[in-house]
């Protein structure tokens, strides 16, 4: 799996949505990604990429598109 | 009827609420609003759809200070069901969020105010017990009309109580992290408009940058939290950040596993904070019994003591007094703050009180031998998701409505529900209409197929055989 594809899996395994939800996708955007959801989200790239992510990270991570430039800093590459 | 719970006059340009939008509102600004809420608006029954604003708080605080009976409502709930809700209980007055008026199409406005419209339904006054304060819901989600009728003595009592257990004053800036109409986060508001201090007010998660941005920048001094919000917290790396203005930390609405009790207040004392956790139900206007910080950490994993004006006692399954230590009975509290009982629909708001200061939690515990409580099981079928109340036995009828050709029943532990149906292809289907019938997050909501649900002789559900499939 690629990079993109773990990113978008953990996503879509956590929100229980359609790849198609994801561009734009803001937290409280969809009932799922309240603050469980977004819990459940930081764990689940944690595991995909094997990292331990900082509280300002955590609590930034307020969109799809947000995340991507969080894990930049984790040496993941899109 | 008593005389008003809060007397903000007195308290003058002292800032009562900031909100995270940066409105304010003083004490002097909520007295102003009081009156004119008593010049436009009788006895009455007012649904408050509540969000963590400065409208939905000055319109409760002028509601129960002028003896207009509020029924606490999260703004957010399920439409469907807030039609069911007025449909019961025929409110004459809506007080909501001014961009939702739209919605409510056979109302008119009375005035509008900090945010919040004043909306007349036109149905017609309905009798209210004399002493009836306050409505609140039990689980508030699962589309019941039970509300627990509180008196104007309970809420006072129960004020009082924790204004002195918690030595609260004026200089507090408690910061919210529980909705309004959550008999928790309604403490919170009660206890500090009695004192004077000043509420901040956000519905921004411990999950947003928002939410300690605005922390810090008011230097908020206290904030409540649930099991969950521990979770959160130390997943946030809590005992790390920098709060210098944080002076204490309380949980209730759910016992928290005591290695997290252990941690929490561990690090409270290595930096000269108080960790208070108590026990209360929505029955007992809110809170019941506290563990004083100064124990917190020697007694980990209890619930404490009762609070001052109330006391505990446990009974055995004969019914009779519990006196030796460790010993495993029902909880049952005696105070004040021990509410009128329930109401099921409009007849109920004229009854009075059935409780006679006594209440039977249905919380199993015991006591050691310095007289700390500790929660230990639950005698109905419900449990706690993130704070919030579930009814085993309301999941359990909602599905049976939805399925009517196949069996189903659930069960659980505190923020994990499983869903049991003898139907494969419902399970994701169940999950998806449960999650969002009582508006918990769906990957706390599990289901599980089984070829038929283990019953006794008579019919009823073997719940022991379910759980061993969780």
């Amino acid at each position: 799996m690629t990079n993109l594809e773990k990113y978008n899996q953990a996503f879509i395994e956590c929100f229980e949505i359609g790849e198609d939800q994801l561009e734009g996708l803001e937290y409280q955007a969809i009932p799922t990604w309240d603050s469980v959801g977004h819990m459940g989200l930081i764990a689940a790239l944690e595991d995909a990429f094997d990292i331990m992510m900082d509280t300002d990270d955590i609590i930034d991570l307020s969109s799809y598109e947000k995340g991507k430039e969080i894990l930049a800093k984790y040496n993941v590459e899109f | 009827m008593q005389s008003t719970m809060w007397s903000f006059k007195g308290l003058g340009n002292a800032v009562a609420a900031i909100a995270d939008n940066g409105e304010q509102i003083t004490y002097a600004q909520l007295a102003e609003f009081e009156e004119q809420l008593r010049a436009s608006v009788g006895r009455a029954l007012v649904f408050n759809l509540c969000t963590n604003s400065i409208g939905s708080l000055a319109g409760y605080a002028a509601m129960i200070n002028t003896h207009i009976v509020p029924v606490m409502i999260a703004a957010e709930l399920d439409k469907s069901l807030l039609a069911e809700l007025i449909e019961e209980y025929l409110p004459q007055y809506l007080w909501v969020p001014a961009e939702s008026k739209p919605s409510y199409v056979n109302s008119k406005e009375v005035f509008s105010s900090y945010g919040y419209s004043l909306l007349s339904t036109g149905y017609k006054a309905c009798e209210l017990y004399d002493e009836l304060a306050l409505l609140l819901t039990t689980s508030g989600s699962t589309g019941s009309f039970k509300l627990v009728r509180q008196s104007y003595q309970n809420i006072k009592a129960n004020t009082e109580s924790i204004v002195e257990y918690l030595h609260l004053d004026a200089t507090e800036r408690p910061i919210t992290t529980l909705p309004m109409n959550y008999t928790y986060g309604l403490s919170i508001i009660n206890t500090h408009l009695y004192v004077g201090a000043t509420i901040l007010l956000t519905d921004k998660t411990l999950a947003q940058r928002e939410f300690w941005n605005f922390f810090k920048e008011q230097k908020a001094t206290s904030f409540g939290g649930v099991p969950y919000t521990y979770e959160i917290l130390k997943k946030l790396r809590f005992f790390r950040m920098d709060l210098p203005s944080l002076r204490y930390m309380t949980q209730a609405g759910g016992k928290l596993m005591p290695e997290l009790h252990k941690e929490f207040a561990e690090d409270s004392i290595s930096k000269g904070r108080d960790f208070i956790i108590m026990y209360g139900q929505t029955e007992a206007t809110a809170r019941m019994a506290y563990l004083p910080a100064e124990k917190s950490l020697e007694k980990y994993g209890s619930m404490g003591i009762a609070i001052p004006g109330g006391r505990f006692e446990l009974i055995d399954v004969n019914g009779e007094l519990i006196t030796e230590p460790d010993v495993v009975g029902e909880l049952v509290y005696y105070g004040a703050n021990v509410t009128l009982g329930y109401s099921e629909c409009i007849e109920d708001l004229k009854k009075g009180d059935e409780r006679d200061g006594k209440l039977v939690t249905g919380d199993m515990a015991k006591m050691d031998a310095d007289g700390f409580f500790y929660i230990v099981g639950r005698k109905k079928r419900f449990l706690k998701m993130f704070g919030k109340r579930v009814n085993l036995d309301e999941i359990d009828r909602l599905m049976k409505a939805q399925y009517d050709n196949i069996d189903c029943a659930s069960d659980g532990v505190d923020d994990s529900l499983y869903l049991f149906l003898t139907d494969k292809n419902l399970l994701e289907e169940a999950r998806k209409y449960i999650s969002d019938k009582i508006n918990i997050n769906i990957s706390a909501v599990h289901s599980v197929f089984v070829a038929a649900i283990p019953k006794n002789d008579s019919g009823k559900t073997l719940y022991s055989e379910l759980k061993k499939l969780f």
